[in-house]
């Protein structure tokens, strides 16, 4: 979901929400266009997740994201330099071999040709950074000092609409919602640069692209969030928002069982349960690595890359969550792989 | 030797404590006036280049245009280039502040960028941790204040800034935008900033559209990308710049504004060197009468066993200890001074070269060192010649008596005295190094040198004329001067030096008041001035205002002009551009050309040099002038150079049509008003008032500006009175005790001359005609020396550090009071110091040692 940063910069923020286009049930998702940047709306993300495999068989997790973050100011500026749009990207590697999350973060004010955001079909970039869609190719390009990568990721299906015909409910009001579509089962090629070691990298990512102009409900204090490519080449997409006292005041999914129809699945539906939990020597954090799901019914376990994909970025972007790979188990058989979120702990 | 050491020389400091305290005082004058200067500078250059390191930050180059700035179009292109990491665009305005006598600084940033190249000029909004949980304060203050930062009306205020404008966050601030008032909501502060900055920091967008820079910058600052060669970027990226816009390191800002302060800076020191050079005069001939008294004093010494090493150490740390302490007294007076004056000047001495700074003293141990070791040096040099002199002494004939005049005894030294001129002549020749007058100021020292050598040669010179006077006691006065030529060097040393000083200065004020006097009633021919703001800053007069000031009635005429800075050349060195009518009323003090060019060749625009681009590019009349001007270089010919004491840097006038026609850019700063003959300017300033609003303008009456500047020059130049005033007093001290100690070791001769038939008085006149003489041979050779010195000071000095001539002026009246009342003086006091002599009886006086 990867909503963070945005939530992060837009909470505080005077301007209202009226002043951006609602989000109403009802309008339709038409691709291409809405794989493009939606700059009427405060917050907008596009989001990818997924797992890789080196030429010598070495498994890691990656995630970049673009945020596009109308901020209201500057409507009458006429300045090239006026700031209507930022750009923000993130990204970041889970490698067991380091133990934690290598990860960069670039912030810009949309200003072409430097950074931007296009709205005929996603194409988002802070200089050398970009993310790219040609067809059903997407292609994501990070370049840092620590690591780097430049991947191609291949759609295996047309988009896969969240919620209600691609309206995603967040909290029991329906006015807290936003537009969400997936792209499970990428299939990913390229190279990745850890320091100086180049590989040759292949794997399956998921996009997440989201909408909205609403703030998160005050009444939540976090969230939890899976997107998970299934070994039968299904997908599952579910998350729960918290109260405070830990209590569920949200949740839902889509289902794709291998080679059925997707299932909207309503908050009965989704049930997380936590088990292990991890402290975090860096901040004290306490997060719960391991989960026990129960899905329409069925129960089944994620098991984490590694405990340590805690991100700390309080002396950047300010926010402090956990984001990494995980394993979807059914008994002690895995049956698919994907990325958890965990904010707010 | 260590009691020998103390008793017989150190002590005697304390036994003669009259000179010794002038000595103290000369050198600790010189030092302490030598060390606050560079203290002062120190802090303040220092306080400067935090200043530019905290706005160029990382920065490897800078891109940098004139004023006015350049096309933002420029910073994506530039951005995009592979030699460039980073790139971070910045708009800097100069804030009238309407309500308030001062500007702000104002830097108009993309905070995105600076966080990776300034990231000191971040700022930072008044954190909401009460809405927070502890851990999340800092986060959420962050995350809040990068949309904060970025509202148009946001403006975040350095500490010193804050503090200087007495506002905190919250507060309104109105600042002046062509003559529109505009408020500004502080929303924060810039906490990086250090204490010694004065500025303020807000979006660049916003600052684009508060100060209708729409699409201008002021400067892009770039860090290379690793591993890439410096030089060959840096000529890339030079290709695509458009005229006038040039490329420059951080360093390369600093040594600017460094170089622009240093001749003043160097010249206060050369003023401190030589009242430090004073201080050594007077240690000089306080030690050689002390020698010449203790003659017979050494002469025990030596016959007792001391050594001539002995005795010349002996003496040395005499110099040396009086060296030491008057240091130690400047070193503690410069801290003093130098707190005081950051206190009431602020750290640029009054010149004006650096603002929006609050330096603070600073802890210099090296400068301080320097200083006290500079003091010593002063001791120790003016005790070397006694010092020799008294180790040469041979003991038995020293322990007769009389023989005191033989010390007395100086040959006259013409070859080296004319040498010493002849290379003052040729260092006067000499082009400035780096730019500093070095050739200048030793000539000065030489001068003062040669001055003082000459005085043995001329005393018995100058005392032939009056050989055939009856007056007995004239002719007793010539014979003795004539006699014993030592006796005048010694106690005319310090008058040589003295009176060479405060002339040279006399002489240099007053030409250089005079010079600018003429030159501001030139600049100003107008009736009354209209000055939307200082060059620079954000208020300037849009056309149609200038068109309703001209419609008022009693105005029968309105001479705008516009204010400029211009990069030229390759260096891309800063000159200011004045643009304003030439041709039709004169009003531009010229050296050379004419305010008419002559239709010559080829169909260039005059313009018209001040000395210091004339000296800076070496332009002469008639030679071209390519400036950058609006998108394109336009070459101009120059018609003429003037004299400008306002620009240091160098500045160029050209016709306001021209410049208007070049880059479309009809604005103005200034505006002068000719008013018909009895209209009352006072009637005509309420209605600009009415007009513009009683805040957006100031109105000055070419009188109260005149005033007003000559006031600030007199300020200025008020450290350059003192130490002429405490030069004076040396000079007069030096002879009143050098004729102390005279009267006392010519007691003998005096007791002679009483047994003769003398009577008391006559003896006293006898003194006090002795010092006249003496006293006027110095001034005479003072006085020479002295305009030696002025000319030098104003063609070769004043020329060389600041590009500017003037007009030598003569204060003769001056002068002449000044001469008299020093001989006057001497002569008083040589009656009053022999008193003490005379009172003795003659009798035992003649039998003493005999």
């Amino acid at each position: 979901m990867g909503m963070v940063l945005c939530w992060c910069l837009t909470l505080l923020t005077a301007v209202q929400a009226s002043d951006f286009a609602p989000v109403v049930q009802g309008r339709p998702l038409v691709f291409r266009a809405d794989t493009g940047a939606h700059p009427d709306y405060r917050t907008e993300w596009w989001y990818i997740t997924g797992w890789l495999t080196d030429e010598d068989g070495a498994e890691r997790g990656f995630q970049v994201t673009f945020f596009r973050v109308a901020t209201g100011i500057g409507a009458d500026n006429p300045s090239r330099f006026a700031p209507r749009q930022l750009i923000l990207a993130h990204a970041a590697i889970a490698d067991p071999a380091t133990g934690h999350l290598l990860h960069a973060e670039r912030a810009e004010r949309g200003l072409e040709p430097l950074a931007g955001a296009a709205q005929d079909r996603t194409q988002a970039w802070i200089k050398d950074w970009g993310l790219i869609l040609d067809d059903d190719r997407y292609r994501a390009r990070i370049e840092t000092e620590a690591f780097a990568f430049d991947l191609s990721l291949i759609a295996a299906g047309p988009p896969l609409l969240n919620g209600r015909a691609g309206f995603s409910q967040k909290t029991p009001d329906p006015n807290h919602a936003s537009y969400y579509y997936s792209r499970p089962q990428l299939a990913v090629t390229g190279r990745m640069r850890l320091n100086t070691e180049e590989h040759q990298v292949t794997g399956r990512a998921w996009l997440d692209h989201e909408w909205s102009s609403q703030l998160l409900s005050e009444e939540a204090q976090g969230w939890d969030w899976i997107g998970i490519n299934l070994h039968d080449g299904g997908s599952l997409m579910a998350f729960q928002m918290r109260h405070p006292d830990g209590s569920v005041l949200w949740s839902a999914g889509t289902l794709v069982a291998g080679g059925a129809d997707p299932r909207y699945l309503t908050p009965a539906q989704v049930r997380f349960q936590p088990q292990r939990r991890w402290r975090s020597p860096r901040t004290g954090k306490l997060y719960p690595v391991t989960w026990e799901l129960e899905i329409d019914g069925q129960a089944w376990q994620l098991l984490p890359l590694m405990d340590d994909q805690e991100l700390d970025g309080r002396q950047s972007t300010g926010v402090l969550y956990w984001e990494g790979g995980v394993r979807l188990m059914a008994a002690d058989r895995e049956i698919g792989r994907g990325y958890l979120e965990m904010t707010g702990y | 030797m260590g009691a020998l050491l103390w008793y017989v020389f150190l002590g005697s400091l304390w036994r003669r404590r009259l000179a010794t305290s002038l000595s103290l005082l000369a050198i600790a004058l010189g030092v302490a006036l030598g060390l606050a200067v560079q203290l002062i500078h120190t802090a303040a250059l220092d306080e400067f280049g935090r200043g530019l390191r905290l706005i160029s930050g990382e920065a490897d180059l800078q891109v940098v245009g004139s004023q006015s700035g350049f096309d933002d179009a420029l910073y994506p292109l530039l951005a995009q280039r592979p030699e460039v990491a980073e790139a971070s665009p910045i708009l800097e305005m100069e804030a009238r502040l309407p309500d308030r006598a001062t500007t702000l600084r104002i830097l108009g940033i993309d905070l995105f960028r600076a966080a990776r190249l300034t990231p000191s000029l971040l700022p930072l909004g008044e954190g909401r941790s009460g809405e927070a949980t502890p851990d999340q304060a800092a986060p959420t203050a962050r995350g809040d204040v990068r949309l904060e930062a970025l509202q148009p009306d946001a403006l975040f205020l350095s500490p010193a800034a804050a503090t200087q404008l007495a506002l905190a966050s919250g507060a309104t601030l109105r600042v002046q935008v062509g003559t529109r008032e505009v408020a500004l909501r502080l929303a924060g502060a810039v906490p990086a900033a250090g204490v010694g900055q004065v500025l303020a920091v807000m979006d660049i967008a916003a600052a684009q559209q508060t100060f209708e820079r729409i699409g201008r910058l002021s400067r892009i600052d770039l860090r290379l990308a690793p591993g890439v060669d410096a030089g060959r970027a840096r000529r890339a990226l030079s290709a695509l710049l458009p005229p006038g816009v040039s490329l420059r390191t951080p360093a390369d800002a600093q040594s600017e504004v460094q170089n622009l302060s240093r001749a003043y800076r160097v010249n206060l020191t050369m003023l401190a060197a030589i009242a430090l050079m004073t201080g050594g005069f007077l240690v000089f001939s306080a030690q050689w009468l002390a020698v010449v008294r203790r003659r017979q004093e050494f002469a025990l010494l030596r016959a007792l066993g001391l050594d001539r090493a002995g005795l010349r150490r002996g003496l040395l740390a005499e110099g040396a200890l009086l060296g030491l302490v008057g240091g130690l007294i400047g070193v503690a007076l410069a801290h003093g001074l130098t707190a005081l004056a950051f206190r009431l000047i602020g750290g640029d001495l009054g010149a004006g070269y650096f603002r929006g700074l609050a330096p603070q003293l600073q802890w210099e141990p090296g400068l301080m060192f320097g200083y006290l070791a500079l003091g010593l040096g002063a001791g120790l040099a003016g005790a070397w010649l006694p010092a020799r002199e008294a180790a040469r002494l041979i003991p038995a004939r020293g322990l007769r008596a009389g023989d005191e005049a033989e010390a007395y005894q100086a040959p006259p030294r013409w070859g080296l005295t004319l040498g010493l001129l002849g290379l003052a002549a040729l260092s006067c020749l000499l082009p400035p190094l780096d730019g500093l007058p070095l050739g200048g100021y030793l000539a000065v020292a030489l001068i003062l040198v040669g001055a003082v050598l000459a005085l043995p040669g001329l005393t018995p010179w100058a005392m032939r004329p009056l050989a055939g006077g009856r007056a007995i006691l004239t002719r007793l006065a010539r014979a003795r001067l004539a006699a014993a030529p030592g006796q005048a060097v010694v106690a005319g040393a310090g008058v040589v030096a003295s009176v060479a000083l405060a002339v040279s200065m006399a002489i240099m004020v007053s030409s250089f008041r005079d010079s600018l006097d003429d030159w501001l009633t030139q600049m100003l021919p107008a009736d009354l001035y209209l000055r939307a703001a200082a060059a620079g800053t954000s208020g300037y007069l849009e056309p149609e205002w200038v068109e309703r000031v001209a419609r008022l009635p009693g105005v029968t005429a309105v001479r705008p002009v516009r204010f400029e800075n211009l990069r030229i050349g390759a260096g891309g060195e800063a000159i200011a551009l004045i643009a304003r009518h030439v041709t039709d009323r004169a009003g531009l003090p010229l050296v050379a050309g004419s305010t008419m060019p002559a239709p010559g060749p080829g169909t260039e625009p005059p313009a018209w040099i001040s000395e210091a681009v004339a000296d800076r590019l070496g332009l002469g009349v008639a030679d071209p002038l390519p400036l950058p001007l609006g998108q394109a270089v336009q070459t101009f010919r120059v018609a003429g150079i003037w004299r400008d004491y306002a620009r240091q840097q160098g500045a160029v006038v050209i016709e306001l049509e021209t410049f208007q026609r070049l880059t479309g850019d009809r604005r103005v700063n200034d505006l002068g008003l000719f008013l018909t003959a009895g209209t009352d300017p006072a009637g005509v300033m309420s209605a600009i008032r009415d007009l513009l609003g009683a805040t957006m303008s100031e109105m000055i009456l070419p009188g109260e500006l005149r005033t007003m500047i000559l006031g600030v020059f007199d300020r200025t130049f008020l450290v350059t009175y003192l130490m002429e005033a405490v030069a004076v007093m040396i000079g007069l001290f030096g002879i009143s005790t050098s004729f102390a100690a005279l009267a006392t070791s010519r007691r003998k001769e005096l007791g002679i001359l009483r047994h003769l038939g003398l009577m008391r008085r006559q003896i006293g006149t006898l003194l006090a005609t002795e010092a006249a003489l003496t006293a006027a041979v110095g001034v005479v050779i003072g006085l020479v020396a002295g305009a030696a010195i002025a000319w030098i000071l104003i063609e070769v000095i004043n020329r060389q550090s600041f590009h500017w001539s003037m007009d030598m002026q003569w204060p003769l009246g001056v002068l002449l009071v000044f001469s008299l009342a020093m001989i006057l003086l001497a002569a008083l006091a040589a009656r009053l110091s022999g008193r003490q002599a005379m009172r003795q009886d003659a009798v035992l006086a003649v039998r003493e040692d005999w």
